[in-house]
């Protein structure tokens, strides 16, 4: 019985992991007065999409630089690294053993702890590397957006939540990591 | 970048709350777009029909090159009043009597960008006669009479590299001065970009307003050349001195949002106007080239000259000790705004979030005890701190422009952060704050910018309106906002669309003028060249091949209403006269085929029309205007033969 949930919860696991290949990541979403309509940015493996050009456009005047996709090595090697997490998954699904599910489980969680820090490293620069030719320089003002949740910089909110892919990316996570407690169990009652 | 995953973050917290998340993603913020109107702000803007608004304002339509007038509460457009830019709806800048109007030095200009109505004063209060408006692209001013609301009178600047900086107004109208925007080479040439910094000028113009009423170029002060802005005035304890912002104290000439953004003061120019006159009356101005065009419209003949002056005096600061100072402004300053005491002037650092109030009393005593803090170009720069009367610390973001209510309280525009912030005189302290919607540029509270404001209301002019109105395509209009002032807490109470940008504005307490506005003019003072004041001296000359028309027009007919003997190759010139002396009778003619616009006449006003028909034919012409019950009938005919036929002259009516 608990073989056919594992295998059900690992098959959920894979495809929802697989479903952030196809669908938006994160969320973040700035609303100033006189973008009422707010301006969107979506994070996905593989691109960003959204008001890049507009916020872009806007945050030239405090000096932070232009957020360039083709500038980054994590949109070309993340798909590839959540493609290798995902055949690691596959063996685990055929042969459903502590050792694979473990390093399927490793493999996952190591990747979502260096996204993590990958992102809010980057949120860092981003925010506090500014232009010294900015003209608008307000002192002591740094303007790293928030890694999860919202924040009011200058007369700017922004909001950061995960999007669809990003919350069945959790969803795949949590399952693999309750298969991973069903199979111990199993094994050490 | 944000290459993330959330993962860790939920592992934690578990499912049933990460489902709950979704309930926080990024929505609209409940602030923006809902202006927290209160329920009975329709009465307060409400004027039931008949009844009049309380206030004249009137609003820049930036590069529209009008003036809209609109009644305040009600925001009800009034008029517009074309001053730069041809308008074929009263034929303004078509007709051969206004076509002058609009010459300058560099031939016929019929657009500009029109930014900052002013009232004319008298004693530092508004008196309701004339509204002055500049030419930001082509140096130019404008007065309006408010007795007609028309442009009569229109003076070229010159040595100047763009009017943005006027026309701001001495206490008693003595001087209106102007500022140049984009300094350039003076006298003007050809130099390579690069080597501009050494050959850049400014000029600050001082416009006078002679007994005649009549504007002339008094003399130019030769100023360091960086860009001067907006400008105030001083009255009464200040009389005597004006207040310009300026920016690019590092005179870049290219990428100047970067490169003029790089020192962290700007320059409060103070200029002493009346030591400027001594040094003038004293023979220290030099008369240099300084060709600049004056229009002027003449009431009795509803026709306007132009004349082209060649020469100007300037005055070159270095000549004329203590004329003017700088003090340090906060970056990259906007307005500079006199409170009605006259004892304060306020600046804000658009990029700075800061507002700076200066006391004049210090800035005299400054001076007199050397009070400097270094030079700039060889003007004396006074000692920011000894010149302070205090700051409004981090009031909002990109504080622009301030007004006054009369009761002690400034309120400053805020572009960035889309807002007015409402503050006290003497304690700095901001005491109320009001979002607008959206990035706000001037405010204005009728009579702000003289000795006694009507601090009722204030009105915000925005430039973006985003989701406030039915889209109209990509372009979408500018609003104002009006905002109840009277009480502890401002009040907003109505947004309107308004005409072109509404750069910036005035206003006055209706009574002012209302009684005072001309209905008519008076037929037997209709002193134009081709005015025919009744039907008997409707005729019809030819001079070769010019025709003139004498024409007249009154319910419901044209006299003549048949004109034969038009050839193709004549120059046909109607004078029409609108016969009629009732208030509001107003009658309009075109024709079949105008290349100008139509006419439109004021009772007793004459206006011409020309026209060169180029085919032989019969040409209907009608009147444009909804006269009476008979206006379609309000119409005729022309022959036109063809070139050498030899149809005899003929007019007539009612054969």
């Amino acid at each position: 019985m608990n073989k056919k949930i594992i295998r059900i919860l690992l098959l959920v696991s894979l495809i929802f992991l697989a479903s952030t290949l196809i669908l938006p990541l994160w969320d973040i979403a700035i609303f100033a007065p006189q973008y009422p309509e707010g301006l969107n940015l979506q994070i996905w493996l593989n691109k960003i999409s959204g008001d890049l050009n507009n916020i872009n456009i806007l945050n030239h005047y405090v000096g932070m630089k232009a957020i360039t996709p083709s500038d980054i090595p994590e949109l070309v090697y993340f798909p590839k690294l959540i493609a290798g997490i995902l055949v690691v998954g596959a063996v685990a699904l055929a042969w459903p053993h502590l050792v694979s599910i473990g390093l399927y489980f490793l493999s996952f969680a190591a990747f979502s702890l260096f996204a993590l820090y990958d992102f809010w490293k980057w949120e860092y620069d981003y925010g506090h590397n500014l232009s010294p030719d900015a003209p608008i320089k307000v002192p002591g003002m740094s303007y790293q957006p928030p890694l999860f949740g919202s924040e009011t910089l200058l007369n700017i909110s922004i909001y950061s939540y995960p999007a669809i892919g990003g919350w069945l990316m959790m969803v795949s996570f949590l399952a693999v990591l309750y298969v991973l407690y069903l199979r111990a169990k199993e094994l050490w009652g | 970048m944000k290459i993330n995953n959330k993962t860790m973050v939920t592992v934690a917290v578990g499912i049933g709350f990460a489902a709950s998340m979704f309930a926080c993603t990024p929505k609209k913020p409940s602030s923006a777009g809902g202006a927290s109107v209160s329920k009975n702000a329709a009465e307060k803007v409400y004027v039931a029909p008949g009844k009049h608004d309380e206030f004249y304002s009137f609003l820049s339509g930036g590069f529209s090159g009008q003036l809209a007038v609109y009644g305040l509460p009600s925001g009800r457009l009034l008029r517009v009043i074309p001053v730069y830019s041809v308008n074929p709806e009263n034929g303004y800048g078509f007709t051969e009597e206004t076509k002058k109007m609009l010459n300058t030095s560099h031939g016929f200009v019929p657009w500009d960008d029109s930014h900052h109505p002013q009232l004319s004063l008298t004693d530092g209060k508004v008196d309701g006669r004339y509204v002055y408006i500049n030419a930001n692209n082509t140096p130019r001013i404008a007065k309006i009479d408010l007795k007609t609301f028309k442009t009569t009178e229109i003076i070229e600047i010159p040595n100047s590299g763009g009017n943005h900086g006027s026309p701001y107004l001495t206490e008693n109208t003595e001087y209106l001065i102007a500022s140049t925007r984009f300094s350039i080479p003076l006298p003007n040439k050809d130099v390579a970009l690069d080597k501009m910094k050494e050959e850049v000028k400014g000029t600050i113009s001082f416009i006078k307003f002679g007994k005649e009423e009549k504007m002339e170029v008094a003399f130019q002060l030769l100023v360091p050349g960086i860009d001067y802005d907006l400008a105030s005035c001083g009255k009464g304890m200040s009389h005597g001195y004006c207040f310009l912002t300026s920016y690019n104290s590092e005179k870049a000439s290219t990428l100047i949002e970067i490169n003029a953004s790089k020192n962290d003061k700007d320059l409060l120019a103070i200029v002493n106007w009346k030591k400027a006159e001594e040094c003038v009356a004293a023979g220290k101005a030099k008369t240099v080239d300084g060709q600049h065009v004056h229009n002027e419209l003449n009431e009795a003949t509803h026709t306007a000259t132009s004349t082209t002056i060649e020469k100007v005096k300037m005055l070159d600061i270095k000549d004329c000790d203590g004329v003017l100072y700088y003090a340090p402004v906060a970056k990259s300053p906007h307005g500079a705004d006199v409170d009605p005491s006259g004892q304060y002037i306020i600046a804000g650092g658009k990029l700075a979030a800061q507002i700076t109030a200066y006391d004049f009393n210090k800035i005299v005593k400054a001076i007199e005890d050397k009070k400097f803090s270094g030079d700039y170009d060889g003007v004396k720069v006074l000692d920011y701190e000894s010149v302070l009367a205090g700051e409004v610390k981090k009031p909002c973001l990109g504080p622009l422009h301030t007004e006054f209510d009369g009761k002690g309280n400034a309120y400053t525009s805020c572009f960035v952060s889309s807002e007015v912030v409402k503050w006290k005189l003497g304690t700095w302290e901001v005491v109320d704050r009001i979002p607008t919607y959206y990035s706000l540029g001037h405010i204005m509270i009728p009579g702000s910018g003289s000795k006694q404001p009507w601090g009722k209301y204030l009105l915000a002019m925005n430039k973006i309106t985003k989701d406030r109105y039915l889209p109209v395509g990509p372009e979408l209009p500018q609003s104002a906002q009006l905002i109840d002032i009277s009480g502890d807490k401002m009040e907003m109470l109505l947004d309107f669309p308004t005409v072109g940008e509404p750069h910036y504005a005035v206003g006055f307490e209706a009574s002012l003028i209302k009684d005072k506005v001309k209905k008519i003019y008076t037929l037997e003072d209709n002193k134009h060249p081709f005015v025919a004041r009744g039907e008997k001296e409707a005729r019809v000359v030819r001079e070769g091949n010019v025709v003139h028309v004498y024409g007249t027009a009154i319910r419901s007919h044209f006299m003549p209403d048949n004109i034969e003997g038009i050839k193709v190759g004549d120059t046909v010139y109607f004078h029409v006269t609108n016969l009629e002396q009732d208030w509001d009778i107003a009658h309009g003619f075109s024709i079949i085929g105008a290349n100008t616009s139509e006419l439109l006449l004021m009772p007793g006003e004459t206006s011409t029309f020309k026209w060169t028909p180029s085919k032989p034919g019969i040409y209907p012409f009608y009147c444009t205007d909804f006269c009476s019950a008979l206006h379609q009938e309000m119409q005729g005919y022309i022959r036109v033969s063809a070139p050498g036929s030899s149809t005899p002259l003929k007019f007539n009516q009612g054969k």
